[in-house]
C-alpha cells in the first residue's frame, strides 16, 4: 500500500510505542508525511501493558486512546503493523529503506469478533501478558489493539486449527496464503523509537528469579493489576494464587551494575513508588509494601510523589541492596538476606512476595541494528551527525520515563522536519531552475 | 602508636582516606564505594567479624583511623571473592581488605593474638627463614603458639594424622634440623631487606 507514494520528503518512523507515536503524530500533524512501522502485530508498546502512569497515577490507556484517535484522524500517517527494517542504505534526505512485511494472515475483512479464536483450540504463552496466561492461536493482541484485527499465530498454520478459523470466521477474513513481503521505500529521514525491553532477571544470579516462584519483575507486577490480566486485577502469588500483602520491592535490581546494565534505569524508583500505591490501593492499612533501595532517585517535580509515598506508614524504606534471596520452603515466603547502610544491621527478612525493580536496555542490540549508528556504552543510540538523518526517539536514545519520553520523541520529529523541509526547498530550488 | 605511625599522622592531618590511598594496596579505590551494602551480605564470614567492608570503608571516610586499623575485620578476610564478584562498582575488595590488614600489620596497629594474624606471622617467619615453606615446624608452631602444656595437647591429638602423613612421605620428620630452602639463602635475606627498605622508606616521606 505504501509503495507508490513514499518519498524523500517521507519520514520513516520505527516503532509503534508512545514515542513512535508521538513523533509521526507530531510530524504528521505538521503536514509532513509519514510511515510510522511497528514489528508488533499493534501499536502501543511498553505503555499498553502498564496498570497507571506516575506520578498523576492516571491510566495509559486514556493517552493511548487519544493518541489512536489522532492516528486515526490524520490523513498524513499511514501504519504498517508486523513490519521491520531489513536495510537501509543511502544518506541524509535521501535514504533507500527494505522493509519485511510478516503476513497476520487475517485481512482487513476482520471485525475483531473472535470466531476465530473460539474455534482455535492451541494456546501459546501470551507475550501482552509476559506469558503470565496464555492465549489461542488466533487472537487480538490486547483489548486496545490498533488495527482492531485478530492476528494468527503462524505456528498453527499448516494445523487443523488454521482451517477450523478459517471456517469459523463470518467475513471471510482469513487468508492462510499470505506470504512475507519485502518492500522497498524512499524516505528523506529517519525516527529509530525502538524502545526498550526489561533486562532479562534470569541473569541476577543471586536474586533466584529462576529458582523461586514468589520473585517475579516490575513489569510482572504491572500485569496483576490489569482487570482483564492473568489475575483479573489481584495481587496473587504465583506459587500458590493467595493473595501477597507484604509485598517487598528491590531497586536497582540489574542497573547501576558493573556487572549488569551500568546506567541508571531513571524509571525503577518511580515504577516501585507507584506499585506501592497499588498495595495500599488494594489493601488499604493492611498492606505492606517495604522498598530496599541504595538511593531514591525522584528528583525534581516528582520528589512530591516519594514525599507522599513516604508518609505511607504502610510502606518502608531499607537503605540497602539486597544481597541475596533465599526461600523459605515451607510457607514460599523469599527471604531477603543482606546488611543495611543505616546502622549496619544484617537482616535476613521474609515477604510473601518480592517484586524486582527490573531496569531497562534498548530492545535492539548493539549488533542487531540494520544500518550503522553511533551508540553509547550502554547500548543507545547516541544524538551524533554521523547518524545522518537518523533521530533516535524516547528509549531507543537514553532510559527514559514516558513523559521524557515524549519530549524526546517531539524534539526528534523536529529534527527529521528540518530534513524534510530541507530536501523539499532544494527541490524547489532545482525544480525553479530546470 | 608507633613512632611511623606517628610520622604519618602528622602528614595527614587526619585525613585518613588520603592515607589510605597512598599506602594501602587499591586504596585508591575506597572512595568509589556507594554503600550498597551488597559485599557486607555476600561476606560467609560476615556475621562473625566487627565491621563488613561496606563499613570499614564509611570508617576510613569519617576518619576512624584507630578503629579501622585495630579492627580484626580485614583479617577475617577467607579470600572467596565473592564480594569483588558482586560489587555492582567492580571494587577489588578482597584485596583492599588484605592492603588494609597489612597496611595495620606495619605500623603495629593490628590486633595481637587475632588468630589469623598469628598465623600470618608464624608463616611469615617460616617461609622467609629458608626461601621453602617448612611445614613440620609451621604445624610445630602453631601447636604451641598457646604455650607448651597446650601445644602438646594438640600434637598428641593429631598424632595418628601426623603418623600418617610420615608413612606416605607426606611430611619429613628430618625437616626439624632447618629443613630444605633456596641455594642462596642470604641472597634472599638481603632482597627481602631491602624491600622493607623501600617500603618503610616510601611510608615516612609519605610516598
Amino acid at each position: 500500500m505504501a509503495e507508490a507514494v513514499a518519498t524523500n520528503q517521507t519520514i520513516l518512523v520505527v516503532g509503534g510505542g508512545i514515542s513512535g507515536l508521538t513523533a509521526a503524530l507530531e510530524a504528521a500533524e505538521c503536514g509532513k508525511d509519514v510511515i510510522l512501522i511497528e514489528k508488533n502485530p499493534s501499536l502501543g508498546g511498553r505503555i499498553s501493558q502498564l496498570y497507571k502512569y506516575f506520578p498523576k497515577l492516571c491510566h495509559p490507556s486514556c493517552g493511548l486512546e487519544i493518541n489512536l484517535r489522532r492516528i486515526k484522524g490524520n490523513r498524513n500517517v499511514r501504519v504498517m503493523t508486523l513490519t521491520e527494517v531489513a536495510a537501509v542504505s543511502g544518506d541524509t534526505g535521501d535514504y533507500t529503506v527494505t522493509l519485511r512485511r510478516s503476513p497476520r494472515y487475517v485481512n482487513e475483512k476482520c471485525t475483531a469478533c473472535g470466531a476465530c479464536a473460539e474455534a482455535v483450540e492451541a494456546e501459546f504463552p501470551d507475550e501482552f501478558h509476559y506469558g503470565m496466561k496464555s492465549r489461542k492461536g488466533a487472537y487480538l493482541p490486547f483489548n486496545m489493539a490498533y488495527p482492531q484485527r485478530y492476528v494468527l499465530d503462524p505456528r498453527i498454520l499448516g494445523s487443523e486449527d488454521a482451517d477450523k478459523a478459517r471456517a469459523a470466521c463470518p467475513m471471510d477474513a482469513i487468508d492462510l496464503d499470505m506470504q512475507e513481503k519485502s518492500l522497498e521505500i524512499k524516505v528523506g529521514a529517519i525516527v529509530w523509537a525502538t524502545g526498550w525491553r526489561p533486562y532479562d532477571a534470569n541473569k541476577i544470579q543471586p536474586y533466584g528469579y529462576d529458582r523461586f516462584p514468589n520473585v517475579i519483575t516490575n513489569v510482572e507486577f504491572e500485569r496483576m493489576l490489569d482487570p482483564f490480566g492473568p489475575t483479573g486485577g489481584k495481587i496473587l502469588r504465583p506459587s500458590d494464587g493467595k493473595e501477597a500483602k507484604d509485598i517487598a520491592f528491590i531497586q536497582c535490581a540489574g542497573s547501576r551494575d558493573k556487572n549488569h546494565l551500568k546506567h541508571c534505569s531513571r524509571i525503577c524508583c518511580m515504577a516501585s513508588l507507584k506499585q506501592a500505591t497499588y498495595v495500599r490501593e488494594q489493601y488499604g492499612d493492611e498492606g505492606r509494601s517495604s522498598i530496599y533501595y541504595i538511593d531514591i532517585r525522584a528528583i525534581d517535580r516528582i520528589d512530591n510523589f516519594f514525599a507522599r509515598v513516604k508518609a505511607d506508614e504502610t510502606v518502608s524504606f531499607i537503605k540497602s541492596k539486597v544481597a541475596s534471596i533465599t526461600e523459605d520452603k515451607a510457607t514460599g515466603n523469599p527471604v531477603l538476606h543482606g546488611v543495611d547502610t543505616e546502622g549496619y544491621h544484617r537482616y535476613s527478612n521474609p515477604h510473601e512476595l518480592v517484586v524486582l525493580a527490573i531496569g531497562m536496555e534498548p530492545s535492539v542490540g548493539a549488533d542487531a541494528f540494520p544500518v550503522e549508528v553511533v551508540l553509547d556504552d550502554n547500548g543507545f543510540v547516541q544524538a551524533d551527525e554521523a547518524n545522518g538523518a537518523i533521530f533516535a526517539a524516547g528509549c531507543t536514545a537514553d532510559a527514559l520515563d514516558v513523559n521524557r519520553a515524549v519530549q524526546n520523541a517531539t524534539a526528534s520529529a523536529l529534527r527529521a522536519i528540518q530534513v524534510i523541509n530541507r530536501v523539499a526547498a532544494s527541490e524547489a530550488v532545482s525544480g525553479a531552475e530546470g | 602508636m608507633s613512632d611511623m605511625s606517628n610520622a604519618v599522622v602528622e602528614k595527614y592531618h587526619n585525613d585518613f582516606l588520603k592515607e589510605v590511598e597512598a599506602h594501602v594496596e587499591e586504596g585508591e579505590w575506597v572512595k568509589m564505594c556507594m554503600q550498597c551494602g551488597v559485599c557486607a551480605g555476600s561476606c560467609p564470614l560476615g556475621p562473625h567479624w566487627a565491621h563488613p567492608p561496606q563499613e570499614i570503608f564509611m570508617m576510613i571516610r569519617a576518619g576512624k583511623r584507630e578503629e579501622v586499623l585495630s579492627s580484626d575485620a580485614m583479617w577475617m578476610c577467607t579470600s572467596c571473592y565473592n564480594c569483588i564478584v558482586r560489587c555492582p562498582r567492580g571494587l577489588p575488595i578482597t584485596h583492599i581488605m588484605h592492603g588494609l590488614a597489612h597496611y595495620a600489620h606495619r605500623l603495629g596497629l593490628a590486633p595481637e593474638k587475632q588468630p589469623t594474624r598469628v598465623f600470618a606471622k608464624l608463616f611469615w617467619d617460616n617461609i622467609t627463614k629458608t626461601g621453602r615453606a617448612n611445614e613440620l615446624k609451621m604445624g610445630l608452631s602453631l601447636y604451641f603458639k598457646d604455650g607448651f602444656g597446650n601445644g602438646i595437647k594438640e600434637a598428641m591429638k593429631n598424632k595418628a594424622l601426623g603418623q600418617a602423613m610420615m608413612k606416605t612421605k607426606r611430611l619429613n620428620p628430618m625437616e626439624i634440623l632447618g629443613g630444605h630452602g633456596v641455594k642462596d639463602k642470604s641472597g634472599l635475606h638481603a632482597m627481602l631487606a631491602k624491600a622493607r627498605e623501600i617500603e618503610d622508606a616510601k611510608l615516612e616521606q609519605g610516598k
